[in-house]
């Protein structure tokens, strides 16, 4: 068992450091006021390899691993949590499910798209009345001639909008419930297809999240993404590679959390002394501290067995659970610290404290992954 | 068009503390990184890539862990990296280690030498001059902007104390760079997965052509009478006052301390 890092870790973690200090922090507060896609981010990560860090070098992608992945997330989201789901959506959600489930042609049309950057990813489970219980889908699609037309209505669906490519869950045999549900990759010009209202969140309100309209969309049978009817197993495999990006997210914010908190309690006075200088202060920071490299270990761990080809759906499931309190957790402290300078958007850390909230929701709620956990445990 | 950078490894810190019994810079717990103004070189070099398809060779001289910043130069897209590393080089000073860096490039066909101007570890500019006397190849120090016409001439704005100068020179010649000249490039994903696995050619005295003599602590004229770091000061007293009221307190303090 070795913890270190190799060279190439420290390597890309030099470059992505950087690259989030001054390319990314800069924006993060303006972004968040103003609920806008940071289009000009992506327009600069892309051509340095971001957006297709895992998928391999014959494909147009990096050819990296899901260690240097998550840390990318992780960085990015430590400065802005916008970013980080940005790239893990398009990453986790869209290309790698179409270079896991693909068909050759489709890896070849797709994924030096989305791995260059050029066009951006999404992926449509979730429906008004299909959240956590995904199986109850109302989408359809119909087989018709050398189509499939596909009708009905996703939420909540994360880059939409800004998106290229969306991978969209429908039902293509209602009788058959998980077993009826069929995955396909749509392009945002395919007849029938549009993009709805935008939602106004609580947090990462720079990422666009939207409604998705499919008015008999005419989708041709070859972009079907894996088999008829195996939809359901492919969305749920999709989102323990996904939770991997979210828990990194996660890990982001509570580390951006703790670099801002560290700076402030050091240099903040109250009875005359620094309030590092406080012994409150001290035990919690220490407890927070071991929570985020706690986080850290499981998300490295996650990612480290789906590298090696191992099942780490509940190491995923776990990573994500663990990461997303602790930002919860740690942003929370963070604002008690600064006391009200942090309530304010002078400082970062109600920004971070909005933004943690979601990553105990999306991909999974906590409850979700619990269920995972103790699925594998008690099974 | 073949490129050569010449590009150093430094303590990423202005604050060096210096062991005060050997004179020399305690590098332990400090980071080290490509010398800013050699950064811009390689950034210069890399530009020339991009539009004139230049073949780009970066080479630093110093311990193997040197290693590292030739790594980094793969990941931002260089073509071939030689580490100049031997025993024979160690205890150089400036003069012993541009004849060791021009030994090695009279081994290397180019028609452009870049140099930062100066390393920040040392601050002296003068190994990229002295590589291009010992060489007799032209040189333009104090790089801020290069244009290349294509064919074998390079229009360089140089950097002079009140102004700058422009100045067209043919190539192979030397140019020394200012780090705010050109921003370097961020490493690649895909460069940086592949840099630990492309080949850093390791040269030693018995690959270069230079006279042993010149080499290393013998062929080093500089002899470091004494380091020492600044000691603290306390921190004084402000007076934010107009200038009459200034010559009186100054002459009183200058009174009290039996100064005048």
């Amino acid at each position: 068992m070795d913890f270190s890092l190799t060279k190439t870790e420290n390597l890309f973690l030099q470059m992505i450091k950087d690259f989030a200090e001054n390319e990314v922090k800069p924006l993060a507060a303006e972004v968040d006021e103003q609920e806008r896609f940071p289009v000009e981010t992506v327009k600069k990560m892309a051509p340095l390899g971001i957006m297709g860090i895992p998928i391999p070098v014959k494909y147009g992608g990096a050819g990296g691993t899901n260690i240097l992945y998550s840390m990318a997330v992780e960085e990015l989201s430590a400065v802005c949590a916008t970013t980080g789901v940005i790239v893990s959506a398009h990453t986790s959600l869209c290309a790698v499910p179409i270079l896991e489930y693909g068909t050759e042609e489709q890896k070849q049309k797709y994924l030096p798209k989305l791995a260059s950057g050029e066009w951006l990813g999404a992926f449509g489970l979730t429906e008004p009345n299909a959240g956590t219980d995904a199986s109850a889908q109302q989408t359809v699609a119909i087989e018709s001639g050398d189509n499939y037309i596909l009708t009905g209505s996703k939420i909540f669906i994360t880059n939409s909008g800004y998106a290229d490519v969306y991978i969209v869950l429908a039902m293509t045999d209602k009788s058959q419930g998980t077993r009826g549900i069929t995955a396909f990759i749509v392009e945002k010009n395919f007849p029938g297809f549009s993009v709805g209202k935008k939602e106004k969140k609580l947090g990462i309100r720079g990422s666009a999240t939207c409604e998705l309209i499919m008015e008999n969309c005419v989708v041709p049978k070859e972009n079907m993404l894996g088999k008829l009817s195996k939809g359901f197993s492919l969305a749920m495999k999709t989102l323990d590679g996904g939770r991997i990006g979210i828990a990194a997210q996660a890990l982001g914010i509570a580390q951006g959390a703790m670099d801002e908190t560290v700076k402030y309690v050091k240099e903040r006075k109250q009875f005359n002394k620094p309030i590092s200088a406080f012994q409150n202060t001290q035990f919690q920071m220490a407890d927070l501290e071991t929570r985020i490299v706690a986080a850290r270990l499981l998300v490295r761990q996650a990612a480290f067995k789906k590298d090696k080809g191992q099942a780490y759906s509940v190491d995923a499931a776990m990573a994500k659970l663990y990461a997303s309190e602790t930002a919860m957790e740690v942003t929370n402290k963070a604002i008690q610290f600064h006391g009200g300078y942090g309530y304010t958007r002078e400082y970062p850390i109600e920004r971070m404290f909005r933004d943690a909230k979601i990553t105990e929701i999306y991909e999974g709620t906590s409850e979700v992954q619990r269920m995972v956990i103790a699925g594998a445990l008690l099974r | 068009m073949n490129i050569v950078v010449c590009i150093k490894q430094v303590p990423d810190t202005t604050e060096i503390k210096i062991n005060p019994v050997t004179g020399t810079l305690i590098r332990d717990g400090v980071p080290s990184i490509i010398n800013p103004d050699d950064k811009a070189g390689l950034e210069l070099a890399l530009s020339l890539k991009d539009s004139f398809n230049a073949h780009v060779t970066v080479i630093t001289m110093g311990p193997p862990q040197a290693e590292d910043v030739l790594r980094e130069a793969y990941a931002m897209g260089v073509d071939r990296a030689i580490l100049l590393t031997d025993a024979k080089f160690a205890g150089a000073d400036t003069l012993a280690t541009s004849h060791a860096l021009a030994g090695a490039l009279r081994k290397l066909d180019f028609d452009l030498l870049v140099t930062g101007r100066q390393a920040i570890d040392g601050d002296t500019a003068q190994v990229g001059p002295q590589i291009a006397e010992h060489l007799d190849l032209p040189q333009v120090s104090y790089l801020e902007h290069l244009d290349f016409d294509g064919k074998k001439t390079f229009t360089i704005k140089r950097r002079i104390e009140d102004g700058y100068e422009m100045l067209q020179v043919d190539g192979p010649c030397v140019v020394t760079v200012l780090s705010g000249a050109y921003r370097p490039r961020y490493m690649s994903v895909s460069g940086i997965v592949e840099a630990y696995s492309k080949n850093v050619e390791i040269w030693g005295f018995a690959q270069i052509d230079v006279d042993e003599k010149d080499l290393g602590l013998n062929g080093s004229p500089t002899r470091v009478h004494k380091a020492f770091s600044r000691g603290v000061k306390s921190a004084g007293q402000l007076y934010e006052v107009d200038s009459t009221e200034a010559v009186g307190i100054i002459m009183s303090k200058l009174k009290e301390k039996f100064i005048i």
